[in-house]
């Protein structure tokens, strides 16, 4: 498991480092968008998280928690709506402040190490990342596939915004990531002009089909704020993107060195 | 970086390398998918700012 060890090795100071920067970033350009939204949220009758509007008596998650925490998150509403049937109850949440934002960079790094995992194997397939120029292209097309492709048909989301039940969008987003990624692969990797017709048929593909859309757009956040937040999420993703290949190009070009004067050391 | 075929692990044969660059692959997509898709509601909370912010589906 020697490659499988370098990889995770790799990965592992790639998200590092490319997920600090992101939840830097964020704490400056989004997490204010999203605490501005709340206000609205909040004003608007509570968190929207169950769609349907379902009534107490039939929400599953609220009868499936035991011993409901403080909840922080609601903890703005008034006395007699915390105290009103457990529809507004959604579990254990970080307090406001600096545990909501340590959780915030734990999974920035978590998940950038996971994104660097996806990254380095990939591009192993097709040779490697060898320098960090190599890197910031592979980190474009990371960019295009994880956030581009998604959020042309699913734009990012503040809280309090409509939005179709939640298990079709992740199914359309995750469809819409393979697609677009082989999409890609095809054309940059396979000399063929069939091949790549058929690339970019896979990237067109789920835009005809189309993401699933709310019933109805009517929300109480402004478009000015929402549009700023896809600015904001759009760029803040980008750099992310394009630190991870860059930094894996780094890591593993130092990796790769190593081994090569180790090798000859041993000669 | 003498020449362009140095990779991270030389020395393992074709079908291994498969199977490791596939494993860590699939660790990566199970990181983010807990991360990014549970619907735990204690992991959603916990990933809440995050997820807005990476545009994944929330809520």
């Amino acid at each position: 498991m020697n490659l499988f060890r370098n990889v995770v090795f790799v990965a592992a100071i790639a998200g590092l480092v490319a997920g600090v920067v992101l939840a830097c970033m964020q704490a400056y350009a989004t997490v204010p968008l999203i605490l501005k939204a709340e206000v609205y949220e909040q004003a608007g009758g509570g968190h929207h998280h169950d769609h349907g509007a379902a009534p107490a008596a039939t929400d599953t998650n609220a009868m499936s928690t035991i011993a409901p925490a403080g909840n922080a998150m609601s903890s703005a509403a008034p006395a007699a709506e915390a105290a009103a049937p457990a529809a507004e109850d959604e579990g254990w949440a970080p307090a406001d402040g600096f545990e909501r934002f340590a959780f915030s960079v734990l999974a920035n790094i978590v998940t950038g190490i996971g994104f660097a995992l996806v990254l380095v194997a990939v591009s192993e397939f097709a040779g490697g990342i060898g320098t960090w120029r190599q890197g910031v292209f592979w980190g474009l097309a990371g960019f295009a596939v994880f956030t581009l492709a998604p959020g042309l048909g699913l734009p990012p989301e503040l809280p309090a915004m409509p939005a179709a039940e939640l298990l079709p969008r992740q199914i359309w987003w995750t469809a819409t990531v393979v697609a677009t990624a082989i999409g890609l692969g095809l054309i940059a990797f396979r000399k063929s002009l069939p091949l790549a017709i058929l690339g970019v048929l896979l990237i067109v593909a789920p835009h005809i089909v189309g993401a699933p859309q709310p019933d109805s757009f009517e929300t109480p956040i402004p478009e000015g704020l929402h549009h700023q937040f896809v600015v904001a999420v759009t760029v803040t993703n980008l750099v992310f993107w394009l630190v991870l290949g860059a930094v894996v190009g780094v890591v593993r070009g130092r990796f790769t060195g190593a081994a090569a004067n180790l090798r000859d050391s041993f000669a | 970086m003498t020449t362009a075929t140095v990779s991270l692990g030389a020395s393992v044969s074709s079908q291994s390398r498969f199977m490791q660059l596939a494993l860590a692959a699939l660790l990566g997509i199970f990181v983010v998918g807990f991360v990014g898709f549970s619907h735990i509601d204690a992991v959603h909370n916990a990933a809440h700012d995050y997820r807005h912010s990476m545009a994944f589906p929330c809520h």
